[in-house]
This record gives C-alpha cells, sequence and structure tokens, in this order.
C-alpha cells in the first residue's frame, strides 16, 4: 500500500446524496478476477446516461478528489468501489457520512475518506464549480482539509492514521500476535461448529 | 457492568486488546463466495499465506450462477472463470465448497443456518453486506470487504474498532398479512439509509420475539439497508428448536452446555444502549417502496410522495431524481402501479416459509397476462423440501418460472435481470438504480405482496384478491 501523508489536487464536485456502491461501480464489473483496471466501471451507468455528470465534464478531468454528499458508499460491500475509484485517480473522497463497509474498505486500500461537516462541503462544491483549478489539499499528518478560505480539521484515529501514514499491511501486524491467536484457539468452546 | 448482547459477544471474541489498537477479533466462521474472493485468495498467493483454518470456512456460488441449466458450463465466460477460480481455490487452500448441482449448494447466508453453521454467540463474517442475516441467532454477523477477507483467510481475525449499540423495539402484535419484510421496510423507512451508520442493531420487543427464525432472518438481513454493521435478535427457544439436529449443530452433553451458554447471552435488564427506537407492531401495514433507496418507502395504501413533501432539501432532490428513474408521478396511488416482472427470492425471502406464504396465495390462481414471475429457492435443499411439499407445482401451475438455488435478479451479476425500463416487485433488498439489470426499477416487496401483485398486475396485497 502507498503512504498517504499530504495530499494537493483538484475537486470533483459530486452533488448527491446516498451514492450507493452499485453507482460506483455496477455489479457487472465485479466477475473479473484481477486486482486492478477496474476504471471503466466507475460510475459506469451514470457516465454513459448523463452528458452533464460530473465525471464527464472536461473541466473536472483530471481531478483527483471526490467531494460527495451525505451516506457515500451505501449498499453492497464491494471493495471494487475503492479500487474502481483508486484506479479512475482519486486519492481522496469527502462526504458529511460514510457508509461503514465503504469506510472501512477505503481505510484499508489507502483511499482516504474524510467526513467534514455539510456546510463545509457546500462550499468546496461552490468554489470548485466556480473555479475547477482550485486547489485542495488533503492533509494526513495535521487532520485537516484545506482550500482558499478553508482549514477544516477532521477525525481519524490515531492508529489508522499511523497506518496509512506508513503504508503498512494490515495482515503483517496482525501476523505479529499469531501466539496470541494460537493461545485464543486453545480456549474456544468444544461445541463451536467446524465446516468439515 | 450490565452489558449488551452484541458487547458481551464481542468481549467473549477478543484475541488481543492494547492501548491505542483495535481490538483483534476472532471469527468463529467465514463464509466465502465466489466474487469478493478471488482477489483476496491471489493476495496470500503473492504473499506466500495459507488459509489459517479451513475448517471455519465455507464457500459456495451464488452471485453468478444461472438459475436454470446449472449441470452445463456457464456460457458467459467472465462468469465462468470467476467461479472456476473459487473451485481452484477452494482446492488448493482446502475449503470445503459447494458447487452448482450439489444439494447444499445456495446463497450463501440461506446454507450457514440451514446446515447448523450458524448458532448464537458466535462471530461471524463473509464479503457480502447482507452477513448480518446470521444476527437472528445471536451472533455477531458482519459484512467485509475483500482486504478483510484476505486477512481472516491468513489469520482468523479482525482487528475492529468497537460498535455503537442501537435498540429497535417493535411492540405489540403483527395484523394479518404483515410480515417480517415490512417491519424492516418500515424501520428502515423510519431511521433512514444512514440510521444506523456505526451501530449493531438489537432487535427487541413482543413483535420480534414473536417471529419464526426465517422471519427473524429477514428481519436482520436488511439491517445493512439501515446503515447498521450487523442486526441481532435475542436467542431464545425459537432459536434452540431451529437449529436442534441440523448437521453440524451441538450434540448431547455439548447441547446442553451450548444452550447454559446461548441463554447467558442475552442483553442485561440494566443494560443502555446509544440509541434506541421504538415502533408499534399494529403501525406497520404492507410496506413498499416507490424509490432507488430502501428508505424511499410507504404503506402499501398510500400513494407515491411528491419531492415537496420533504423538507430537507437533500431529501427534497433524492425524491425528484427517483421519481424521474422509476417514472413515477407523485400522487399515484400505490395500487395503480402495474408491474411487468415479480420476483421471488433472495437472501431476504428466499426461505421455504417465504415459498410457503406466497404460494398460499397463488395457489389455484394464474400469474396476470403480461407478468412474468421468477420464484428462485434460496437453496437447493429449500428447493427439495418445497418440491416434497407440492410447492414447485403450485408456482408451475400458476405460471410462474421455478428455477434452481442462486441470489438470481436479486443483483445483476447473472442471466436474470430487468431489461431496461422494466419495472419489478421484487422480495429483494435493494432498490438501487440498475440493481436488478440496467435502466430496471425495483419496487421492494414482502413475499405476500409479490405473489398478490403476480396475480393482479399491479402492487397488490392477498387481501386485494
Amino acid at each position: 500500500m502507498e503512504k498517504f501523508t499530504v495530499h494537493t489536487g483538484r475537486g470533483a464536485p459530486l452533488r448527491a446524496g446516498n451514492v450507493d456502491t452499485d453507482q460506483i461501480i455496477p455489479a457487472v464489473y465485479l466477475k473479473r478476477v484481477a486486482r486492478t483496471g477496474f476504471e471503466d466501471g466507475l460510475f459506469a451507468a451514470w457516465r454513459a446516461a448523463d452528458p452533464e455528470f460530473v465525471l464527464n465534464k472536461e473541466e473536472f478531468s483530471g481531478a483527483d478528489v471526490l467531494i460527495a454528499g451525505p451516506d457515500f458508499g451505501t449498499g453492497s460491500s464491494r471493495e471494487h468501489a475503492v479500487w474502481a475509484l483508486q484506479d479512475y485517480g482519486f486519492k481522496a473522497v469527502l462526504s458529511p457520512r460514510f457508509a461503514d463497509i465503504f469506510r472501512g474498505n477505503s481505510l484499508k486500500g489507502g483511499l482516504l475518506t474524510v467526513v467534514l461537516p455539510q456546510e463545509v462541503i457546500e462550499r468546496l462544491w461552490d468554489m470548485v464549480e466556480a473555479d475547477p483549478s482550485t486547489p485542495i489539499t488533503v492533509d494526513l499528518v495535521e487532520r485537516e482539509v484545506r482550500a482558499p478560505g478553508v482549514a477544516e480539521p477532521f477525525e481519524i484515529d490515531d492508529y489508522t492514521r499511523w497506518r496509512l501514514m506508513e503504508g503498512l499491511d494490515d495482515i503483517a501486524l496482525t501476523l505479529r500476535h499469531t501466539d496470541d491467536i494460537g493461545a485464543f484457539e486453545e480456549r474456544r468452546s468444544p461445541w463451536l461448529p467446524v465446516a468439515q | 457492568m450490565a452489558r449488551t448482547m452484541a458487547e458481551k459477544v464481542w468481549e467473549e471474541h477478543v484475541v488481543r486488546r492494547a492501548e491505542g489498537e483495535p481490538d483483534l477479533l476472532y471469527i468463529d466462521l467465514h463464509l466465502v463466495h465466489e466474487v469478493t474472493s478471488p482477489q483476496a485468495f491471489e493476495g496470500l498467493r503473492l504473499a506466500g499465506r495459507g488459509v489459517r483454518r479451513p475448517d471455519l470456512t465455507v464457500a459456495t456460488e451464488d452471485h453468478n450462477v444461472p438459475t436454470e441449466n446449472v449441470l452445463g458450463p456457464i456460457a458467459d465466460k467472465v462468469s465462468r472463470t470467476q467461479i472456476e477460480t473459487l473451485r481452484k481455490n477452494a482446492s488448493e487452500f482446502g475449503v470445503r465448497l459447494f458447487p452448482m448441482g450439489d444439494i447444499d449448494q445456495g446463497i450463501v447466508h440461506v446454507v450457514g443456518p440451514q446446515m447448523g453453521l450458524t448458532q448464537p454467540g458466535m462471530t461471524i463474517v463473509c464479503g457480502d453486506s447482507h452477513t448480518s442475516t446470521h444476527g437472528a441467532f445471536g451472533a455477531l454477523a458482519f459484512g467485509i470487504g475483500t482486504s478483510q477477507v484476505e486477512h481472516v483467510l491468513a489469520t482468523q481475525t479482525l482487528p475492529m474498532t468497537p460498535f455503537k449499540t442501537m435498540a429497535v423495539t417493535v411492540e405489540g402484535e403483527l395484523r394479518p398479512g404483515v410480515t417480517a419484510k415490512d417491519i424492516i421496510l418500515a424501520v428502515i423507512a423510519e431511521i433512514g439509509t444512514g440510521g444506523g451508520q456505526g451501530h449493531v442493531i438489537e432487535y427487541r420487543g413482543s413483535a420480534i420475539r414473536s417471529l419464526s427464525m426465517e422471519a427473524r432472518m429477514t428481519v436482520c438481513n436488511m439491517s445493512i439497508e439501515a446503515g447498521a454493521r450487523a442486526g441481532m435478535i435475542a436467542p431464545d427457544e425459537t432459536t434452540f428448536d431451529y437449529i436442534q439436529g441440523r448437521p453440524h449443530a451441538p450434540q448431547g452433553e455439548q447441547w446442553d452446555a451450548a444452550v447454559a451458554h446461548w441463554k447467558s447471552l442475552r442483553t442485561d435488564d440494566e443494560a443502555e444502549f446509544d440509541h434506541e427506537v421504538v415502533l408499534r407492531a399494529e403501525d406497520i401495514g404492507p410496506f413498499v417502496t416507490w424509490g432507488t433507496n430502501p428508505g424511499q418507502g410507504v404503506s402499501l395504501d398510500a400513494a407515491v410522495p411528491a419531492p415537496s413533501d420533504f423538507e430537507d432539501p437533500s431529501a427534497r432532490a433524492a425524491a425528484e431524481k427517483a421519481l424521474a428513474y422509476m417514472d413515477l408521478e407523485a400522487g399515484t396511488r400505490m395500487r395503480d402501479i402495474a408491474v411487468d416482472t415479480v420476483f421471488l427470492g433472495s437472501c431476504t425471502n428466499g426461505r421455504i416459509e417465504d415459498l410457503r406464504a406466497a404460494a398460499e396465495v397463488i395457489r389455484g390462481r394464474k400469474v396476470a397476462d403480461g407478468v412474468r414471475m421468477l420464484v428462485v429457492p434460496g437453496s437447493m435443499r429449500v428447493k427439495e423440501q418445497a418440491n416434497a411439499e407440492g410447492l414447485g407445482e403450485v408456482f408451475t401451475e400458476a405460471g410462474a418460472e421455478w428455477r434452481e438455488a442462486g441470489c438470481s435478479m436479486c443483483l445483476g451479476m447473472n442471466p436474470d435481470q430487468l431489461k431496461p425500463g422494466e419495472r419489478s416487485a421484487s422480495t429483494s433488498n435493494r432498490n438501487f438504480e440498475g440493481r436488478q439489470g440496467k435502466g430496471g426499477r425495483t419496487h421492494l416487496v414482502s413475499p405476500l405482496v409479490a405473489a398478490a401483485t403476480a396475480v393482479r398486475g399491479t402492487l397488490s396485497s392477498p387481501a386485494d384478491l
């Protein structure tokens, strides 16, 4: 996983709430067995149907910070939604509220999801729509999102922040505690089912 | 200190706790299917890791599978590759797999409970958001992403930060014709699709206690549609009766020890939840959705709402967008909405009781002209049971298609899909844009409403027949 510290880029305003993962990447793209190359599936239905959709607009091409409405990433647990956003080039998503599984997936994979108040999201929308070249900085070190006239702190727990900044693999971290896992397994109740 | 059931199950599974770190939780059962696992197995292979506990891991084929001609190769090459990849991974890593054509194959959330693998007090995960289904037994069960699937395969644990707790209490007696599906749709409409975010919901109250095990699974299944990580119901005699005698249920002295433990899991009387919501069972009627998220629902007796009915600007904008996608006009009575497809099945409503309830309505009647009805059992065991009871015949005689087990038309990943512009009454769990096929329009309903709608061709309850 790539390390994430500070990223400055341009914003894409997605003025919609309740963006479910079926919209982020429709199920038909989930049949693949590879881990990369999902950019063509990102918002595929909306990109195909609506010339005015934000990712179809020339002025937002190359934007890499997605600014979305509340309840982003609801629905299916498909981590392909995170992969599609990353493969397309997004480094961070800002929203007033994320669905839990999507948020967990994004922070595992190094896509920084940042919770900001609705009014800040609206200011950022207005700002990047007025000037798509507006620089937006997502600073994980200082836990702050910055744009001209905006310096908004955000919350992220110390452990996740550390893991993202170091680019650490969760599995390798857990495997340091194999003895604890083995000891726990000795204590498990004898009636618990086994599948074989 | 008084604790909730979710907190008790959590505490029992903490492998390691350290200041400033997430708890490391042990996972008792890991369910696997073809869609969210290939990249996880590939990750193991690249890192030279194995599956720590293949004996606590079970795989089934469900999302991609066609529901007819299941003994031949899958026509869709990409789907076929994904299924073949699962078979290869299961064999290489020693994971038990139920492939198409196997009597134990079916939707992952139907298979676990029917085999007795789902038991109270367990931690259960799957790379599928509807893993919350298993919470009906008093298990802590939640959906995970593919990175976490790989993590569980490699370590049988997950680092997790504790959830908040929410009580959803439904007191009273359900009116005739009102089902578990109507309860959960009403709950979602009440708290919203983000209302449960960060929480484990415990469903309580007399209306919940009186539900059968399968109805409880329907309720917990859609906890995710309320934004919650998991849903749980305290285990009781209904739970124990359901589990006893199943292939993986404890036996003899082990059974007694297990039941004694399971009884200790219920939430302490003095325990406090972070949030509480109360509904009266008598206030709930047959419930249907009109929009493109599961929170956009109303009573079948109501009409399609107008965007101006919503005060919140984002809810108003969402309603406007949903009505355009659904091609509906505000003020249209829900009962006047005609459908061309009825789908009965899915991990929400594809169990034997669902099929029985629908068959009771359909028996001796015909599916309306111009309506296609798909009946898809949640597992091959469900199909076998339904056939033994003559339900398959009831469906085919009425003109419905009686298929093999799979996720089918719940999601657009296999041949069972809506065409652009088609409209369905569906017992599944999501009415998102394009969920049942590109351009398709979905109304979420209970099995009773699905059956009555198939007969009349417009959204209906059995009382309308």
